[in-house]
This record gives structure tokens, sequence and C-alpha cells, in this order.
């Protein structure tokens, strides 16, 4: 929320100073290059095949020829992972995807028409918000099966009132404002006001959260295959990896090490980006700095 | 303010009839038969006919919607198809597992979040507050169900000063109950308690800048007593707004947590109805989750109107 | 930290000593792995029923014993007619249900009526289909007419369906079962234990143990720690998964690899193309290695079968070699059916560990020969749905645990879709059939053509992993039939 109206090709090289300047930012921006890096190598190049089972190998420890052991299929934990990660980064973005497709309009609508869409939206936000997600997450998988892509759609549909809150606090907060009230004295309707003036505006507090629901949506996509729900074998997946570590704690707790440490350097980084995106681009916050 | 109340009231009653709705609905669609499912493979045609009658798995849906909305508001929830017990029966065993959980888990992240976060404020932009804030950042990334495997992995498999999982019941002993929660209460708390301090922390500093605060200390008051005296107090209404969110979420959160531990709570009870096609409980289990975040929500609101007149206009 | 765990274990030591040394322990906490959803065995397949009421709680007109020999129980002995159709049984007398009611003939044809009758919800009502009368003769005495003979009526009188039950109680013994064995009902804490305890004045020989509780403990991760720390010491089938060699290792228990009657299989819809070709479904059994299906289901232990038979069983044969493992020959014969280009399937797999771990093996495997299987996990509600029922599957993998039971093969319509007159003619023999060496001859016939027409994916018996206090006695080393009988067990002195 910037005080006048601005674009966004404005000040996008002050931005990127900026941005760079602050260290939330850096650390969350090179962890997420880099895990984008790895689950982008992983179509090209992984060290093993991860569908590949050899019951000889299974559960070794940490090696030169498998750097984070093996599963107890005998498959290459690192390749695992790896797959895994594409697999987590794909469900949460198109949860996100979904979640702003659907919100960000209901949200602007609401905003712009005010009355009894406004209220029809705050009720309909509340009714959903009234499900806990993940056990909503759990019927919705048990309904259809599980897999990977109702996973996304369970975990879409709770983006769905996140984003249409977001856009509409920060579009009400623009409607009163003068360089508005300017544009429809010129004639403007509504939705041109919408698309050319408070989708700009408004592109920053949604940026910011698109990356904090992106970092949930790998943690719920994480909770869902633990319980089995979520992606499917012989697919890697964290969540999975984890579950069939479980068992095996007793006598192999390296299993359990990896894909764990994988979830929490990705939602890591996601989160420091979104911080530091918060802090560049909250005008308020950089003054106090 | 009675008009508001009203108000809101009744669209919390609104919110839990759609809810209720959804929940019989939802639900209806799920495939499978409970009645096959409980008699096997070997079961002959006429006596799944016979158990289907008897369930009442034959009435048309309407019917069955009234019926079972009926029983809610009675304070029935029904018959499970497989336990064959009353499903307020099941809930009520299950709750004395869940509910403790949750309360243990909410005091441990208040106890350990409003001091750390407390301490951040107080230490803004030094090095005791990055320290305290990367700790709270690296809280929120961990999934609490990979923190739970650590904890049995150290505390119960290498140390084994606590069990791995199970519920020995509360008639084994208040400490051996409190015990067998220990460790699945700290998984819980420990994410919910890395969101509170950042909570804290931030609702302190939007404090602190206030005018008000900024007379006191200019008064010569220590800065050590503004934050105690004028600010913590101020920052509460978010914190406690944010805690009140936490408890329906515990709940909730119980579910993954109590497969983790093997306890036998609602989370548990849950997941095993679903599976086992005992659609009445899993409506009964999730109408009470969905009534308690609803009840909050209303709660929270109310409480805001008497803090805040202003909102009341809203 | 090392010192912490010495001082630990020397008083855990210490306090284990002392308890033993005071007199012969009589309590005994059994690990189970699934809850019962409830406790009459007359309502409901639920194998976890039976593993907690059978032989404990209730007894039959006959019982199946630890090597799935049929024994006396409520009835002393019985006599069969010339014609095979009816029999006569003399009854016990001095029986008593728990709730002090006597047992008599009325409860046998309450019983077998029941059962029987149009609002049945017994889930085996096959068992008693051949039953045309049940008349009381005398309080001790029943004889039961058949409308043909049937050369397994005493075994099916020894199933947990079969149990026998009072009128006064058979509406409440879901609850709080009422039987007339040597153990009665005390307590359920659901979802964590069932407790019984010691009937008295029991018609036979008392149990040796005064308590048992069984505890619901359902994964290894918790099954484990448990058996280590003494808070269960038995547990007749134990999720013990890959910790197991660590236990085996540990002189304090004994590990004892039964067998149970559960044949595991790939089972195979034999009506869908391709999977109707004779030629695919031996592909399919030349591609499946399995000692690696073995050492991938979870446990790592189980017997590899020819067959849908339980090795345990007089009648086996070994048919393993049938389609010895042999990639080559697979797909020379996957390309004489026309699918040198593969052929891509679903593989839908319940909840067990043997399925969903043992089906990655069996996909990875029959990928080697261009089988793509999608593999679709599926909860116990939707199998039975989906695939039990309106057989809409090409692949999956379950466990047959009924005890002999390979007459399924003749049912009209059964899941598997097989339909082969050789095959029928034999089982309808086999029914008309008592001389046990002529049965016998039978059943090999039967495995030998199911074998050879590779029906199904013949994979191995599940295995019944005991592991025990090795103080323990008189638990069973097989599972014949779904039960954990207590009543012989007691603590070595």
């Amino acid at each position: 929320m910037t005080a006048q109206d601005h674009t966004a090709q404005d000040g996008t090289g002050a931005f990127i100073r900026l941005a760079f300047a602050n260290r939330s930012f850096l650390a969350g921006f090179v962890i997420t290059v880099l895990i984008a890096a790895m689950a982008l190598l992983s179509f090209v190049w992984t060290p093993y095949d991860v569908t590949a089972i050899e019951m000889g190998q299974r559960m070794r420890g940490l090696s030169w020829v498998h750097p984070f052991g093996t599963d107890h299929f005998g498959r290459d934990i690192l390749s695992m992972i790896m797959v895994g990660s594409r697999n987590s980064i794909a469900v949460a973005i198109v949860a996100v995807v979904i979640g702003m497709g659907l919100g960000v309009p209901l949200g602007c609508w609401a905003a712009a028409r005010g009355g009894w869409v406004d209220e029809a939206l705050m009720r309909f936000n509340d009714l959903v918000f009234a499900f806990p997600a993940l056990l909503s997450a759990i019927m919705i998988t048990a309904i259809f099966g599980p897999g990977a892509l109702n996973a996304i759609i369970a975990i879409g549909i709770f983006n769905v009132p996140v984003f249409a809150r977001v856009a509409r606090a920060g579009a009400l907060s623009l409607w009163p404002r003068e360089f508005i009230l300017a544009a429809r004295a010129a004639g403007k309707g509504k939705t041109l006001i919408t698309l050319e003036h408070i989708l700009p505006n408004i592109a920053s507090m949604l940026l910011v959260q698109g990356t904090i629901q992106f970092a949930l949506g790998i943690l719920a996509e994480a909770g869902l295959s633990y319980v089995g729900l979520g992606t499917q074998p012989p697919m890697p997946s964290w969540g999975r990896m984890l579950f069939d570590a479980q068992t095996r704690m007793m006598v192999a707790p390296h299993l359990a090490l990896f894909p764990g440490m994988a979830i929490v350097v990705t939602v890591l980084g996601l989160n420091l980006l979104g911080d530091g995106l918060r802090d560049v681009l909250d005008p308020k916050l950089r003054r106090e700095r | 303010m009675i008009a508001y109340i009203l108000k809101r009231l009744s669209i919390g009653i609104a919110t839990l009839i759609v809810a209720s709705i959804v929940v019989f609905s939802v639900l209806e669609i799920v495939p499978g038969d409970p009645a096959q499912l409980m008699l096997g493979m070997n079961a002959t045609e006429d006596a799944l006919a016979a158990l289907r009658e008897q369930m009442g798995l034959n009435q048309p849906l309407v019917m069955r919607y009234l019926d079972w909305a009926g029983g809610l508001l009675r304070g029935d929830f029904g018959q499970s198809f497989t336990y064959s017990s009353p499903v307020i029966d099941l809930i009520a065993e299950r709750a004395a597992v869940s509910l403790p959980l949750a309360v243990i888990a909410l005091v441990m992240s208040t106890a350990i979040a409003i001091p750390v976060g407390l301490f951040a404020a107080s230490r803004r932009g030094k090095a005791g507050d990055a320290v305290a804030m990367g700790a709270a950042q690296f809280g929120v990334a961990v999934p609490n169900f990979w923190f739970a495997l650590i904890l049995i992995y150290v505390f119960a498999v290498w140390l084994r000063l606590v069990p791995a999982g199970g519920f020995p019941g509360w008639e084994a002993g208040l400490w051996a109950g409190v015990k067998a929660l220990l460790l699945p209460a700290i998984a819980l708390a420990l994410p919910q308690a890395a969101i509170l301090a950042r909570v804290t922390r931030s609702a302190l500093l939007e404090v602190l800048g206030e005018d008000y605060i900024r007379t006191a200390r200019a008064k010569g008051m220590p800065r050590r007593s503004v934050l105690w005296r004028h600010a913590l107090r101020n920052a509460m209404i978010p914190v406690l707004t944010i805690l009140g969110l936490q408890f329906a979420f515990l709940l909730a959160g119980t579910i993954i947590i109590e497969n983790v531990f093997y306890l036998p709570g609602l989370g548990r009870l849950v997941f095993q109805a679903i599976t086992q096609r005992d659609l009445i409980v899993v409506e009964g289990v999730v109408m009470l989750l969905v009534a308690s975040v609803i009840i909050v929500n209303v709660i929270v609101d109310l409480c805001y109107a008497l803090v805040d007149p202003r909102l009341r206009t809203r | 930290m090392t010192m912490w765990k010495s001082v630990l274990a020397a008083t855990a030591m210490a306090l284990a000593t002392s308890t033993a040394a005071m007199a012969q322990r009589t309590d005994l906490v059994v690990g189970v792995v699934l809850e019962p959803p409830h406790l009459d065995p007359t309502a409901g397949a639920a194998a976890a029923i039976d593993e907690i009421v059978y032989a404990n709680i209730f007894e039959g007109l006959t019982r199946i014993g630890p090597s799935g020999e049929v024994q006396p129980a409520l009835a002393e002995s019985w006599e069969i007619s010339d014609d095979g159709k009816v029999y006569t049984f003399k009854l016990r007398e001095g029986a008593k249900f728990h709730d002090g009611t006597d047992f008599d003939a009325e409860d046998v044809k309450f019983t077998l009526d029941r059962a029987r009758a149009d609002d049945s919800t017994n889930a085996q009502k096959g068992l008693f289909e051949a039953i045309e009368t049940v008349e009381v003769v005398d309080p001790a005495t029943v004889t039961v007419t058949l409308e043909n003979p049937q050369g397994s009526f005493l075994y099916n009188m020894g199933w947990g369906d079969a149990v026998i039950v009072a009128p006064e109680s058979a509406e409440t013994n879901k609850e709080k079962p009422v039987g007339t064995g040597p153990f009665k009902f005390d307590n359920w804490a659901k979802g964590s234990s069932i407790t019984i305890s010691k009937a008295d004045d029991y018609w036979g020989e008392p149990a040796h143990l005064d308590k048992a509780e069984f505890r619901i403990i359902p994964d290894a991760a918790a099954a484990v720690p448990a058996l280590l720390t003494g808070d269960v010491q038995a547990f007749p089938q134990m999720p013990a998964g890959d910790a197991l060699p660590q236990i085996e290792a540990d002189s304090r228990f004994e590990v004892v690899i039964g067998a149970t009657e559960g044949e595991t299989i790939l089972s195979t819809n034999n009506k869908k193309a391709p999977f109707d070709q004779l030629k695919v479904r031996q592909a399919i059994a030349h591609t499946l290695d399995r000692e690696a299906i073995i050492a991938g289901n979870g446990s790592g232990y189980g017997t590899p079968i020819g067959s849908h038979f339980s090795p345990a069983n007089e009648a086996y044969v070994d048919l393993t070699d049938t389609y010895p493992h042999d990639i080559e020959k697979a797909k020379a014969l996957l390309a004489e059916a026309g699918f040198e280009d593969g052929i891509k399937a679903t593989l839908k797999l319940p909840p067990p560990a043997y399925a969903r771990d043992g089906g990655q093996v069996v996909a990875a495997q029959l990928r080697e020969i261009g089988i793509e299987l999608e593999i679709i996990p599926v909860e116990w509600a939707q199998w039975l749905d989906q695939v039990f029922k309106q057989k809409d599957y090409d692949l999956t993998i379950v466990s047959h645990t009924e005890p002999n039971d390979i007459g399924i093969y003749a049912r009209d319509d059964y899941y598997f879709q097989y339909d082969n007159p050789a095959f029928d003619k034999v089982m309808e023999e086999l029914e008309v059939t008592s001389d046990q060496a002529k049965r016998n001859e039978l059943y090999k016939q039967a495995q030998k053509i199911i074998a050879d027409d590779a029906v199904n994916g013949y994979l191995f018996q599940l295995p019944k992993i005991g592991v025990w206090d090795a103080k323990l006695e008189g638990l069973w080393e097989n599972s014949p039939i779904q039960a954990n009988d207590l009543t012989k067990v007691q603590w070595a002195e």
C-alpha cells in the first residue's frame, strides 16, 4: 500500500536494490532458488532411478555411493528427495494459483460492489474458516481417493478465502482514495478501475501472502502424504518418506532425517522470502528501520 | 449493542446450520457400503440387506438428515455403526485425551511464546532479538509430525524416559496419563509457540510505537516498566485472539499427532471412522469441531465489540 | 548419558526380578494390532473380534485346535448317521454362561436358528446354509439335520461365527459379551484396551491366568518399545517390521514365525482384457520374484506359495515351480499374446503393509517386462465396493485369511471372475466326500488346476510373527483360525 498510485513498472530498479539489501529476503531468495533448481534438475538427472527397487541394498547408511543412504526398498534417498521436491512445489504452487485465481476476483468484486455481495462473501469465508483445514482435507481425500490431485484441490480450497480476504481488505482501503475518486469522476467503470488501479496496488500484498500460502501448502502436502492421503507411491514425496521412516526409527534413524530437513529448509526459505518482501514493500516498516 | 449481539449470534447459528448440511451431504457421497465392510467378503446378500435395514440406511436422505440434526440439538449424536455404542459416549471418551492434550499444548506454547516475544521486543534490533526471531522462524518451518518423530527417537527410544506412544488411560493415574501426553504436547506446542512469539513481538512493537507510550517514556518511566505496565496489557488483545483461534487449530492439529503417538483421541477416532465408513461418528466429531470454531469466533467478535465500540458499526 | 541409562536399566531389572520372585505371575498383557469394532463374533467379519473372544469368552459346539484340528467343545461327543445327514450332539452338562444362566440344548437351537434366519446379520451365513432343521431331544442332546451331506460341517461349527450364545444376552454381546468360556469379559476402554478375567466355575479345566489385557497397539513404532520396556509381554502377531532381528537377538524374548491361513495373492480380473488371456497371466507368473516380494512385504517373512492353499495343511502340494522366475520367457509370452509394446493397467492396494509395500515391489518387477502399473491405494470400504463387489479392477493384492477357502474359485461371479468347469467338478465332488484321504486327493487336484491356469499371482503365505516373553508358555505357534487362545497360557515357574 503506497501513498500514491503507482503501476508495477515504477521503481523496479529501486525495488531490486532495496530487496537485495534486505538480509531476510536475500537468504530466502537464495534458498528458494536452490530448491527450485534442484527440482528442475531432477527432471533431467538424478543420481539413481527412484522407481528401481533393489532389495539387496536396503537401508544402507550414508556413503559416497548413496550420500543420504537408501530406504527400505533400496532406493537412493538423495534421488527421492530431489524428485520429491518437484512434487511438493507443484502441489503448493497449483494450490496457490487456485486460491489466487478464485479468491482475488471474489475479494475485489466484494469490495467494489459492497452490499449483499460483500456480506455473502464474508459469510462464505466464515463458513470455510469454521472447518479445520486439515480435517477437511482428510475428508476430501477420503471421499475422492488419495492422490496428489485431490491434495491440491483440498489445499487450494482453503487458500480461496485467505486471498479473498486480503484482496478485499486491500481494495476497500483503496476505494476512498483520491486517485480512485478521480478515476471514477472521469467516468471509468468499476471493473476497469479494479483492473487498472486496484490490482496493481494490492499486488505486493498478494505476493507476500502468496509466499506464505506457498510455504503452508508445502507443510500441508507433507502432512497429507504423511497420513497416506497425498502423493502416492511410486512417486516419492517427503511426507510419505517420513511415514515409511517412522516404523524403522529403531534401526535406521537417518531415514527420517533428510526428508524432514528438506521440508524445513524449503519452508524456511519461503518464509524468509515472504518476510523480506513484506519489509521491502511495506513503507511503514521501511521508514522505521 | 444488543442488536449487534443478536446479529452476530444469528450469523453464527446460520453458519452452523449450513455447515451441518455441508458435512452431512459431503459424507453421504463417500463411496463404500458400511454394511459390507462390517460383514466382510463372505457375507451373503440377505445378511447384508438385513444389516442395512437395522442400521437405518434404507431411509430417504432428507429424513436421515432431519433425524440426525434433530438428534444433535437434543445432544443425541446417534449410534456408531461399528462400535454399536452412542457416538456421544465415544466422543466423550476420546475428548478425555484430546482436550487435555490441546490444553497442555496451549499452556506450553503460551508459556514459551509470551516471554520470548517480550524478550525479543525489548531487545529490538539487538542480537537477542535476532536469535529469538531466528529460532521462531525455524519453529514455524518445522512440521509438527517430524518434530514428533525426533522427540520419540530422543526421549523414548534413546533415553527411554517416556513411552513412545499409546495411552494408559486416566485410571492408570494422573501422572501416567500426563506422562503419555507430554511428548505429543511438546510436538504440538512448539510450532504454535513460534507463531505466537512472532505475534507477541509485533503486537508489542506496534503498541510501543503509539503516542501514549512515548509520553510515558518522555515522562521518565523506565523502559522495562513501560513494557510491563502499558504495552503488554494492550498488546494482549491480538495475542488472545490468536490464542483463541489456536485452540481450535490445536484440537484439529491433534489428528496427525495422535496418529504419530497412537493416542486414542478424537483425531484417531475420526481417522478410523473415515476408513471404516462409520459416517455418523465422522459427522458428529466434525460438527463438534466446526461448532467449537464458530463459537470461539462469535465470542472473540463480541469481546472485540466490548473493547472497541467502533467495531460495532462495522 | 550412558550412565543414566545403565542406572535406569539396573532399577528396572531389580524391579522385574523382585516381582518375579514373589509368586508365579497370573496376569498378562497381550498386544493386538487392530481394535475390534464390537465383541460379538456372530455379527461381524472383523478378525479382531475373534482374536479377543474366540475360545476365551465364547465357545462353539466344536472348536479348532492349535494345528487346525476339530476338537470337542460344548459338544462332548457326536454321532453321524450313515447317510452323513444327521448329526447328534451330546452336550456338556454343568456349563454355565457368565451371567449365571445354564447352557443347554435350547441355547444351541437358538444360536443356529438365529444365524440362519432371514434377518440374520452373520458374516459367514454360508456356514449354516446346509442346515435343514435343529431339534432339541433333551436338555443335553441336539440333532442337526442337513439338506445334504457336508464334509466340512464339524469344522464349520468350530468357527468363531458359530459360537453358542444365550437368548438373554445375544442382543448385548456387542458391548458386553456373555459366553461359556474360561474367561469372562471385564472392561473395554475404547481405543486402548480390553480386559478379561478368569470365570468362576468353568465346566472344564480352568485357565491359569487370573487376568488378561488385550492392548491395542497398531504399529511397530509403538509396539517395539512396549515390548522392550515390558509393558506388553506378548504379541501373537507383531508388527515388528525391520526391528525384528533386534528382538530376536534379545534372550528375554522368544520369536516364533508360524503360519496363518492367509494366502497373499495378486488377484487378477480374469474377465478383463488383457488378463483374460492365459499367456498374459502366465507371463506375470513367470515375472514375480517371490523372494524379493517377501523381503519387501513389511515383515520380511512369509512362505512362498504356488497356489491358493496353506503350506500348513496336510493336503498341500508345492507348486511354486509351475512358472519359475524367468524374465525372457515372460517377455516372449507377452509378445506371443500380442503385447510386445507392453500393457498399462492399475493395481489397487488395500491398507495393510503386505499390500501397500509388497505392491510396490510387484509393480517394479512387472515394469521389467513392460507392464506399467498405476498404483491406486484404497481403503477397505472402497476395496470391498470397487474390487470385490463391482469387479472394477485389473490387479489387486490381498490376503485371503479364511481357512481352507479354495472353494471360492468355484463360486459364480466371485471377484476373480474365474470360470473353469473342471475345477467346479472337483469342488462338487469334494462337497460330498467325507473320507479324508480322498478329500486330500481332490484338494491336490484343485490346487494344480488353478496354478496351471495362473488364475492369480500366488505370492506367499502370510506369516504369524509371534513374539513373547521367553517365560510364557502355551501361546499358539500357528494361526489355523483367527484366535488368541489364552486358555492354556501360563508363566513358567
